[in-house]
Parts: C-alpha cells; sequence; structure tokens
C-alpha cells in the first residue's frame, strides 16, 4: 500500500510539472490547468488510501464543503474581479497553511505528537538534536510566512476593490516599525527553538499574532497599481509554506509542490516587474512615489471637452481607430459595448484595433480576458510594442478608463513616479479622446500631461453610458 | 541539547537526497515556465495558486491522525482543510474560466 501511495504522489509531482509547463503556452494552457487539477485530485485520493487514517467522515465532509464553496465563489465572481479573487483565495491557501502548522502546536502541547515526535528523534542518535531544532523551526515558518501571506493578501484584496485606499500609505517610522517586527518575529523564532520552557506556548502564539500584523504592514506602503506583482509574491510565499509543511510531514508531494510553486512564483513576479521596468525591490519596498525627489512638473495649458455628436463624426468618418482600454471600462462592465462600437465603426469604413498594455487594468492579461469574454476578435488585440509605431498614422485614439499606461510623463518627466515604465505613445496620434469619470488622478496618484495636450479632448462620464450613447449617436448619423 | 561540530559530515549526509530535490525542483520551477506571454501572467499565477493549495493533504493527515486527538486540535485542522479545499478547487475553477475567455471562437 505504502508504495503504491508513494507512486501515486509520483505521478501527481509530474502531472504537476506538466500542468504549468502546458500553461505557460496559449495553446496548451487549458489542458495544463486540467493535468495540475487532475494531479492535485490524485495526490488528494492517494493520501485519503493512507494507512491508519482516522476521521475519515470528518475529512470527507471538510473537503465537500470546501469543494461546494470554492465552487460557488469562482463561479458567482464577475470577471473584473478575477485578480481580487485570486489574492483571497491565496490568503485561504496561506491560512490553511498556518492553521495545519497551529494545530500540530496545539497537538504538541495537548496530545501524543510531542511524544511521538521525542520518540522518533530517540532512535536517531545525535542527528536528533539538530532534527528537533529543524522540525520547530520548519514549524515556525509555515505558521508565520502562512500568517503574513494570509492578512497580506485580504489587504491586497482590499486594496484592488478600493475598500483600502490604493495610495500607498505610511506613518512615522513605518520602515523602522515593519523592519524591527520582522527581527522580532526572527528573535523569537529562534528562542522558540532554542529554549522550551513554559512560555513556549505564548510565545508561539505572539509570532502567530505578529505575522499577521506584519502583512498588513508589508502591503500598507505599496500602491495600488502594484498588487498584482504583490499578489503574485504572496503566492511564491504561499507555496513555500505548502513546502515547508511538508518538510514537517515527510510528505514529497507537499514540498515539491510547494518549492515548485515558490519557485516558478517568484520567477513570475520578477517577469511581471520587468514588464513595468521596475525591479522587485523597489516594488516591495514602496518606492514607487518616493521618486527622485523632485517634485513632479506642474500642468500647464487647458483641459477641452468633447460632446458626443462631435466625437461621433469624428469616429465615422476616420480610417484608423485605436481603442485603448483600462480599468475604468472593466469597472463600468463595457467589454460588450466596445466590442459594438468597433462592428459599428467597421462598417462605416473606419479599421478598429485595441492597444493592450502589458498592465493594463489590474493586472497582466486582464484586458485580453475582459475582452475575450466579449468575444472581441483576438488579432484585433495588439500588444504594445506592436502597436506603438502605429499611433503616428492614426486618426483617432479612445482611451476608455485608462490613464498611467498613456501617461507621457512616463517618458519625458524624469522627476515622475512613473518615469521609465513603457507607456502607450497615444499623444503620437492625430487625435486623442479621452473618455473618463472625472479628472481624478490615475492609481499611481500621478497627473496625466496627456489630458492637457492640445490634440486631446475629453469626454466625462461613466464608460458604459457614455459607449451606449455613442453608439446610438454613430448609428444615427 | 548539545552540538558539536563532528557531527556536522553526517548531519549534511542525512539531508543530501532531499537538498538535491530542493534544489532541482527550483530550477525546474523556474525552466518551465520559461518565456510566458504576457496573457498568459494572470492564469498563470491563478493555477499555481491553485497548486499552492497542496498544503491541503497536510490538513488531510493532521486531521486524519487521530481519532482521539485534542478537540481543539481537530477544529483547526478541519477549518484548515476546508480553507485549502476552498483554495485548490476555487482556483482551478477561476483559472477554468480564464483560459475558456481564451478559446478560439469558430
Amino acid at each position: 500500500m505504502e508504495t503504491l501511495i508513494q507512486i501515486g504522489y509520483l505521478v501527481a509531482l509530474v502531472c504537476f510539472v506538466l500542468g504549468i509547463k502546458g500553461m505557460s503556452h496559449p495553446d496548451t494552457a487549458r489542458r495544463g490547468n486540467w493535468t495540475l487539477a487532475m494531479g492535485m485530485g490524485l495526490a488528494i485520493l492517494v493520501t485519503l488510501m493512507q494507512p491508519g487514517l482516522g476521521n475519515l467522515p470528518l475529512i470527507l465532509i471538510s473537503l465537500g464543503l470546501g469543494s461546494w464553496w470554492g465552487m460557488r465563489m469562482s463561479s458567482k465572481a464577475q470577471m473584473t474581479e478575477m485578480p481580487q479573487m485570486v489574492s483571497l483565495l491565496n490568503g485561504f491557501g496561506g491560512l490553511a497553511a498556518a492553521l495545519v502548522a497551529l494545530s500540530e502546536v496545539v497537538d504538541m502541547f495537548y496530545g501524543d505528537a510531542l511524544v511521538n515526535l521525542l520518540m522518533e528523534v530517540m532512535g536517531m542518535g545525535v542527528l536528533g538534536h539538530y532534527y528537533l531544532l529543524f522540525y520547530v523551526v520548519t514549524l515556525m515558518i509555515s505558521l508565520a510566512v502562512g500568517g503574513i501571506s494570509f492578512t497580506g493578501s485580504v489587504m491586497a484584496m482590499a486594496k484592488l476593490d478600493g475598500k483600502v485606499s490604493g495610495q500607498p500609505l505610511r506613518f512615522p517610522m513605518q520602515g523602522l516599525v515593519t523592519n524591527g517586527l520582522l527581527v522580532i518575529m526572527l528573535i523569537l523564532t529562534v528562542a522558540i527553538a532554542t529554549w522550551p520552557s513554559s512560555y513556549t506556548l505564548p510565545l508561539i502564539v505572539i509570532l502567530m499574532i505578529l505575522s499577521l500584523v506584519y502583512g498588513v504592514l508589508f502591503v500598507l506602503p505599496i500602491g495600488g497599481a502594484d498588487m498584482p506583482v504583490v499578489i503574485s509574491f504572496l503566492n511564491s510565499l504561499t507555496g513555500l509554506t505548502a513546502a515547508t509543511t511538508g518538510l514537517l510531514f515527510d510528505n514529497r508531494v507537499m514540498l515539491m509542490g510547494g518549492v515548485l510553486v515558490g519557485a516558478s512564483g517568484i520567477y513570475l513576479t520578477m517577469l511581471m516587474c520587468k514588464a513595468m521596468n521596475r525591479t522587485l525591490g523597489a516594488v516591495l519596498l514602496g518606492q514607487f512615489n518616493s521618486g527622485s525627489g523632485q517634485a513632479a512638473r506642474e500642468m500647464s495649458g487647458q483641459i477641452k471637452e468633447i460632446g458626443l455628436y462631435d466625437t461621433a463624426i469624428l469616429l465615422a468618418y476616420s480610417s484608423r481607430v485605436v481603442v485603448v482600454p483600462g480599468y475604468g471600462l472593466a469597472v463600468a462592465q463595457a467589454q460588450h459595448l466596445v466590442h459594438e462600437l468597433e462592428k459599428i465603426l467597421a462598417t462605416k469604413g473606419a479599421e478598429c484595433k485595441y492597444a493592450i498594455h502589458p498592465v493594463a487594468g489590474r493586472m497582466p492579461g486582464h484586458m485580453n480576458v475582459l475582452l475575450a469574454e466579449a468575444d472581441v476578435s483576438y488579432d484585433l488585440l495588439v500588444e504594445m510594442e506592436a502597436i506603438n509605431p502605429d499611433f503616428p498614422l492614426t486618426d483617432v485614439v479612445l482611451v476608455i478608463g485608462a490613464n498611467d499606461v498613456v501617461n507621457p510623463a512616463a517618458e519625458n518627466d524624469p522627476g515622475s513616479p512613473i518615469y521609465g515604465m513603457p507607456i502607450l505613445q497615444v499623444h503620437q496620434a492625430r487625435n486623442v479622446i479621452v473618455i473618463k469619470r472625472s479628472m481624478a488622478a490615475g492609481y499611481a496618484g500621478v497627473e496625466n500631461e496627456l489630458f492637457y495636450d492640445p490634440k486631446t479632448r475629453m469626454l466625462f462620464g461613466d464608460a458604459k453610458a457614455v459607449l451606449g450613447d455613442l453608439i446610438q449617436t454613430i448609428k444615427g448619423l | 541539547m548539545e552540538f558539536s561540530v563532528q557531527e556536522i559530515p553526517a548531519l549534511i549526509e542525512s539531508v543530501l537526497p532531499e537538498l538535491y530535490l530542493l534544489i532541482l525542483a527550483v530550477f525546474l520551477g523556474i525552466e518551465v515556465i520559461g518565456r510566458v506571454p504576457q496573457v498568459l501572467h494572470t492564469p498563470l499565477m491563478s493555477g499555481s495558486n491553485a497548486l499552492s493549495g497542496v498544503v491541503v493533504i497536510g490538513s488531510i493527515l493532521m486531521v486524519g491522525r487521530a481519532e482521539d486527538a485534542h478537540w481543539s486540535v481537530l477544529v483547526l485542522a478541519s477549518l484548515s482543510l476546508v480553507l485549502a479545499t476552498v483554495n485548490v478547487v476555487g482556483g482551478f475553477a477561476v483559472t477554468a474560466r480564464m483560459l475558456n475567455m481564451f478559446r478560439k471562437k469558430k
């Protein structure tokens, strides 16, 4: 039986590797996801066959409840809420890892775990000391990192949702407090591992609470625009806790699966940072708004508004139109209307394409997913590098709910916090129309000089309402 | 507990096989995602998030460890099992939903 279980785990692990590999290519991504799920199902099934596994009814009930809840959450979530959803799920994973570690701790104090551990260690001779130390440290890492991942993910979700301000939040001596907390947690871990005493249980509880606080403090100073990177990073941390939990249970599939997620998660995080031309360190330290110390330039010039009718005329008599979708489009759920506008413009003889910035929306690939949902053809979505040379030849650029990704300050103002981020060069087009709810600054909290450009005109309103009216107006021309 | 330098070679030897696996897994994790196109960043992150729910196995083993475990152990472990299952099932379902959007339209 034991051999069969180990073989089952091995097959599951192979599924994990092939699944991740498959998910890194568009053609095989769906199959990859299935492979991953099958591997996970196999790993769970094999674990249930473990001889001597007690409380089977409780396990099955918990599995069923969790599956039902998971399906419900995933089917109810809007496509626009996907980033928050992933973040919340990741938080659950982190909390689960922390709770496994905590229940192991409780079992040590109230149950047989400590006796079993000591029995095991006794047979190991001198190495037993090291093993014991290693075990306790691993347990504490699972507990603390899981806790950080949980509150960190929940904070990231709240920031994406706008429940907590997307602006970096700072308070006096923040660096000192945050880093000090980390040092205290390290000291606590060492203390718990090396000097067992009657204070050990309270110390472990303190460590857990501090890790929960640390998760919040860690995400607070990071701007909302960087949340995807943070979520990816926290995901990698959850992978790490899965690996340490695997060490505790001497279970290879958990260990290897966790390490796999940890490593690929960190790599993916760095790829995301590269797309924004930042380093991971800069993002995590929340240096977005500290910039180079220079004040951003004062905006000069006038904002010009445009009416629906003029916009309709302009669009209908253009030959090349480029739509730049942003988070505002996602929030307004206007993806279907954009597609309708695109079809109507096509009948009027205008070629209409979409310019997709790597970090448009709240996550890389967010806009692709959203527009694909509205049946927009795949080849009309053009990536930044491919479309930038076309802007000087474009008649009208329609910016819908995007802001920072079209801000020319990223190219020409070294004092700007977003300086160096690659942008869509829409300011080179002949006309720019910006559909926006108000003059509020973008997610990065930076003024956009594009709006003051003489070629730019603003069409204020909710993206869905404005697009609906615009379509009617063009139809009536 | 006493520690001495003489034990270190034996210690290293005892963890060596595990160390091999760990290091290879790190390289595998990095290699396997290689050059991911930007459109797949979110689904890949979501999929690997579901995979990090592999901690569900630890939860199962923890709940199943003893029939007569302290009630608080059972409560904590079952709660972690539910949460880990939500992470796994929800994670794969959400990823599938996202990837369905990429299916070529006929």
